[in-house]
């Protein structure tokens, strides 16, 4: 029942959702949906996805059929996934699947098998009747599986024969979703399986409009954009990623905070190491937070170099703060170059993360900003271990 | 993508405008606009905002382009 609740308010505020089924009155709650999908289909040991709203029947056996709407627990691990929890296992097995009401005039879309991915194209096609074409990424999305090569000819090809697509659909044609092209080559996927690729757009979002269109995506649908937004989803995990690391740089912080006059002291290491600790967390919350999310705002166009803008920022306000602690200019220049040192790392460590930087650029800049980062982190350590004589 | 710009004067892009056969294809893989067609020939228009992804050499039906960045 209380699916049932969750479906409710969620059909209230988000359109796809699957209360859409409900609100059309074909079934009392999502619970019963699923239980008629497997009615017929039960083997032991196997479970129904909760994505799959029922299963067609076609000259290549069953196909299960997507609902197109996130239920509850699509949207907890969504949440999960940015965090980078359990993000390596996060797939959907391989294969082909429909939404809607697919037929022999249907088109194919060809996807990856991240869950993440696999959501967010299924939500983009409420009112469509589709094939789902799954390759297998190693639950990787598609633009960095066709990078890494996952996402590729060979892969396509196969899943096409695999499938045997040809008994599915009357058509020779699959829609490649264009940021798939670093690993698919039209011309070698025409020659090897007889299927012709057509580049659909970069945003699932926009694939209505596109089919819409006779399969022609206008200038915008062809390329990629980096909203505020965008970049606000990935920072998660640029967080979680710096969280080991920063733990053991917490304990090293803490030995080094305790040496002193008297040689080593506990109460030292404590009471100066908890001041450097905080000099670490504001420089990854510059780093790895404010710098991704105020990207085009902060001068410069190496990513190291806005880092040490945020970072700078943000270890004067920190010095501002714990002003009455520190006794020294010594102390001050520690901390501040400290954490100027950190926010500029992880701010480089984000070029890995953006869809614009090119790896040529990226090493022009780690050429350049390393040495920098690596100098500030010895004169801080110098600095810091200075000013507690 | 207008005020989010890297590094110019990077990418290791290159067009051999005498291999182009017209297909257009480049224009449509690359996610940054980089390619146009003019007279049946693709012509690099925004080499700056190339970020090396391949897409283009891995659709070009004739060779014509190539990308070359170290390990990143």
């Amino acid at each position: 029942m209380d699916e049932k609740d969750g479906c409710g308010q969620d059909g209230q505020s988000t359109p796809g959702v699957n209360i859409m089924a409900s609100m059309e009155g074909r079934g009392p709650s999502c619970l019963n949906v699923d239980k008629d999908a497997l009615a017929g289909h039960e083997k032991p040991g196997f479970k129904l996805c909760s994505y799959v709203d029922s299963f067609s029947e076609t000259h290549a056996g069953r196909i299960p059929i997507v609902k197109s709407g996130l239920g509850k627990e699509d949207l907890f691990s969504t949440v999960y996934v940015r965090w980078g929890i359990r993000r390596h296992d996060y797939k959907v097995v391989p294969g082909l699947y429909g939404i809607g009401h697919p037929d022999r005039a249907s088109e194919v879309l060809v996807t990856a098998n991240f869950k993440l991915t696999f959501d967010h194209l299924r939500r983009a096609l409420p009112h469509i009747s589709a094939w789902i074409l799954v390759l297998d990424t190693k639950g990787i999305n598609v633009w960095c599986a066709a990078g890494k090569g996952t996402f590729s000819t060979r892969e396509l090809v196969k899943r096409i024969e695999a499938c045997s697509l040809e008994k599915i659909v009357d058509h020779k044609r699959v829609i490649v979703p264009q940021l798939g092209a670093t690993g698919v080559s039209a011309a070698d996927v025409k020659k090897q399986s007889g299927f012709r690729v057509v580049y659909g757009p970069i945003r699932a979002k926009d694939i209505p409009a596109f089919l819409k269109n006779n399969r022609t995506a206008d200038k915008p649908m062809r390329q990629v954009t980096f909203t505020l937004y965008e970049r606000f989803v990935l920072t998660p995990v640029e967080l979680k990623n710096a969280l080991k690391p920063a733990f053991i740089a917490a304990l090293v912080l803490f030995v080094v905070s305790g040496v002193g006059p008297g040689g080593f002291s506990f109460s030292g290491a404590w009471e100066r190491g908890l001041l450097a600790v905080l000099a670490l967390v504001t420089g990854i919350f510059s780093g790895g937070f404010v710098t991704p999310v105020l990207l085009p705002y902060i001068p410069f166009r190496e990513f190291a170099a806005k880092g040490i803008i945020a970072g700078s920022v943000f270890a004067i306000l920190l010095m501002v703060a714990i002003s009455s602690a520190i006794n020294g200019m010594a102390g001050f220049g520690a901390l501040f170059l400290f954490s100027m040192a950190i926010s500029s790392f992880l701010a480089m460590n984000f070029t890995g993360t953006t869809p614009f930087t090119s790896p040529s650029g990226v090493e022009k800049e780690m050429k350049r900003f390393i040495p920098v980062q690596v100098v500030a982190l010895a004169v801080s350590s110098g600095l810091w271990i200075y000013s507690a004589f | 993508m207008k005020n989010l710009r890297y590094l110019d004067n990077v990418s290791t892009l290159v067009l051999d405008d005498e291999k182009c056969v017209g297909c257009s294809l480049c224009t449509e893989v690359c996610p940054h606009a980089v390619f146009e067609m003019a007279q049946n020939r693709a012509l690099i228009v925004d080499l700056n905002a190339c970020m090396e992804c391949g897409a283009c050499v891995t659709n070009c039906p004739s060779g014509a382009i190539s990308v070359s960045p170290g390990v990143g």
